[in-house]
């Protein structure tokens, strides 16, 4: 900083500048400090009340009073019952339900799969375009951008259509398919492997390397890093996906075909949803809050080991969900 | 095979590498390759091929699920009584053309009747008439209007600021950086309860227990039914929750795009104005705003393009109502009902007739044009690349 290099009339002076960074640095720490606890407190209450039994959650009122319910009230009773495949009825009656356990495999599934697809058309659509030279070549990529102006929803309706003609409805076809191709991915990674400098392909061309060779050996290791950055960012998408497959696969088979199996097809979120309204959570808020702990919790655990890829990936880009 | 390549690593055996004066190394092969590279040319396929082999995956997914959807979606807003039926040939486009050759939509097999008759579709605006007829979708539109209007430009200033103090600070920089990104990496639905829960009249909501702190009754912020303390949640406080949900997941992303265009400016205009004696305020508005105005416009057209397409965020605000997926307030849950949840509304309740969703998913589109044209149109004069 240059403040050692600053000269002032007289000693008063200079501690009057100083007084002043000061009191500016403090309220500048404030500022930041409240806000950082608006964006904090959805967070720590999620947590504390998740981990209370339903009586404490009755009683809580504050964090201060949080405190002073020591831990003889800490429970994970509200993780239990939304795990459970079954639950007391009130005529006292074991009753089947669909536990979370259900909705975390489903969007694995989805997630993993779907992931996989949105990944290898886009490595190799992107490769084209930043790489290869063919006749169209500008008009077909003018084409792609041109769909991302386009609001989803008009995309939605028809492929409601599609989805029902082809009888997709509650099955991972509708989930993973539909969306197995994302022009911003392609835009993303067409970026990045523009960069590579052409002399690499030359080189690569004179050791008689094939085109799809040189994509595999050398381009794709260069761009691992975006490649990871839009795998990272395609799972977390999936997992936060709600529109679509509340549309589509929002229930079970039982509902969409005479299969016998009572096999729910719904992701977390959608799952989430249902438990809000789902017996077991009828007035008790602290299992609905458990509820959206569960599916928050792995984004966190993802979101610390990959805050690097995640960030940068985010900072190029608008998408979300 | 092993004396071949022996004999090809011979051939391209290098004799010298010179560097050339830019630095750059020449490699100076013993005899000339020309001939490999020609007899291996004929194996390979041409650029053009392998372009559009590598291009089949992506392709067939973009012309089925993006490509065709788009045309069919614009197709079916302009024909007119556009009758979806759940059949063979059923898809708009092969529904319209099938319906050219006969009249039988349906037909019962063994027998031969026809169930369904089929009227050849006509083209019109009819569908337009009736959505922008439709006195819930124009609420849609105001309701969209209102709150975009609200919570974009609060946004955007709160990240801005949060953004420029964020970076004239040095500790604890990094962890404040992450908490603000936070809010990002979450579950639109797990919050929205959450938020729910903190502005409930009932136990654990944290807004009514500060009001109360201030002596004030606790307000009924969402819900429909009337508490002790108040009655049915009125309009303006469930925008409020609205407001207040979407800003807290709206900063992150702004605040980490506005973070990495302030790393890019030159710290010399800073000692400049420094040397000059301006004031922070003045070094803010006269070098920060300028420099980081290419931001700005982006963040300003992402978040207005992402505002008119809410739904997910309004409508988790009301989930453990337990009223639905397309549940928006008040009585009949349209308080504040979003365009694009009024399009989702009439798709999922009314998929025979797709022609109305389609419609209202273009005037949707019309909208978003306009408002980037206005944008960009206004931008030329303010933005300094």
């Amino acid at each position: 900083m240059a403040e050692h290099a600053m000269y002032f009339a007289d000693e008063s002076a200079r501690r009057r500048y100083i007084a002043i960074n000061i009191v500016k640095k403090v309220f500048l720490y404030l500022f930041i400090t409240i806000f950082a606890l608006f964006m904090l407190t959805p967070f720590l209450f999620m947590i504390f009340a998740s981990l209370v039994d339903a009586t404490a959650f009755e009683q809580f009122t504050l964090f201060a009073d949080f405190s002073k319910l020591g831990f003889e009230n800490w429970t994970f009773s509200n993780y239990q019952a939304i795990f459970a495949k079954t639950y007391i009825n009130n005529l006292g009656k074991e009753v089947a339900r669909s536990s979370f356990a259900q909705y975390f495999l489903n969007t694995i599934i989805v997630a993993v799969s779907s992931t996989a697809v949105t990944v290898v058309t886009a490595v190799l659509a992107a490769f084209a375009f930043a790489r290869l030279e063919f006749k169209g070549k500008n008009l077909l990529f003018a084409l792609l951008l041109a769909t991302m102006m386009i609001p989803g929803e008009m995309m939605v309706i028809t492929n409601y259509q599609t989805t029902i003609q082809l009888d997709w409805k509650f099955t991972f076809s509708a989930l993973i398919f539909v969306h197995g191709v994302s022009v911003f991915y392609i835009y993303y990674l067409r970026q990045t492997f523009q960069q590579i400098p052409n002399e690499l392909y030359l080189a690569a061309k004179v050791d008689g390397v094939t085109d799809i060779g040189y994509l595999f050996k050398v381009m794709i290791p260069i761009a691992m890093p975006t490649i990871m950055t839009i795998l990272i960012l395609s799972l977390m998408g999936a997992w936060n996906s709600f529109i679509w497959p509340n549309l589509v696969a929002n229930g079970n088979w039982l509902q969409g075909k005479g299969v016998k199996t009572n096999y729910d097809m719904r992701l977390v979120s959608n799952g989430l949803m249902s438990l809000f309204s789902s017996d077991i959570a009828k007035g008790q808020d602290a299992i609905k809050i458990a509820g959206s702990m569960v599916v928050t919790a792995p984004l966190f655990v993802f979101f610390i080991v990959f805050r690097k890829y995640i960030m940068r990936g985010v900072s190029r880009s608008g998408i979300k969900g | 095979m092993a004396e071949k390549i022996k004999e090809r690593n011979e051939e391209m055996a290098v004799e010298e590498v010179k560097l050339t004066p830019e630095g750059a190394a020449v490699l100076e092969l013993k005899h000339s390759t020309s001939h490999l590279i020609a007899k291996r040319r004929l194996v390979t396929l041409p650029q053009w091929a392998t372009a559009w082999i590598v291009l089949i995956p992506a392709m067939i997914f973009l012309v089925f699920f993006m490509f065709y959807p788009i045309i069919n979606t614009f197709f079916m807003a302009f024909v007119q009584d556009f009758r979806w039926v759940d059949g063979a040939g059923s898809f708009a486009l092969g529904n319209f053309f099938s319906a050219l050759g006969n009249t039988c939509a349906q037909m019962d097999k063994k027998t031969g009747e026809c169930l369904i008759t089929n009227s050849i579709p006509s083209f019109g605006f009819d569908n337009f008439v009736t959505v922008l007829s439709n006195q819930v979708f124009l609420k849609s539109i105001l309701n969209t209007l209102e709150l975009v209007i609200i919570e974009v430009p609060l946004t955007i200033i709160i990240s801005l600021l949060i953004a420029t103090f964020l970076n004239s600070i040095k500790a604890l920089r990094g962890l404040y950086q992450t908490i603000f990104f936070l809010p990002y990496v979450t579950n639109t639905i797990a919050l929205g309860l959450v938020f729910q829960m903190l502005f409930s009249s009932g136990q654990g909501g944290i807004i009514n227990m500060v009001l109360s702190n201030f002596g004030r009754s606790p307000v009924n912020w969402i819900s429909p039914y009337p508490t002790q303390f108040d009655g049915p949640a009125s309009r303006f406080h469930q925008g409020v929750v609205i407001v207040v949900y979407s800003i807290w997941t709206g900063l992150a992303f702004k605040i980490l795009v506005f973070m990495s265009g302030l790393a890019t400016i030159d710290k010399q205009y800073y000692d400049a104005a420094k040397v000059d004696g301006s004031s922070s305020f003045t070094i803010w508005r006269r070098i920060t705003l300028p420099l980081l105005s290419p931001q700005i416009l982006y963040i300003t057209i992402t978040s207005f393009i992402g505002a008119f397409k809410m739904y997910t965020g309004v409508m988790s605000v009301y989930s453990s109502l337990n009223k639905g997926a397309y549940y928006f307030g008040g009585d009949h849950g349209e308080e504040w009902m979003p365009i694009v949840g009024w399009i989702y509304k009439q798709l999922d309740e009314n998929y025979l007739y797709p022609g109305i969703a389609a419609a209202g998913s273009l005037v949707l589109l019309a909208i978003i044009l306009v408002i980037t044209a206005l944008q960009f149109a206004v931008s030329k004069k303010r933005v300094h690349y």
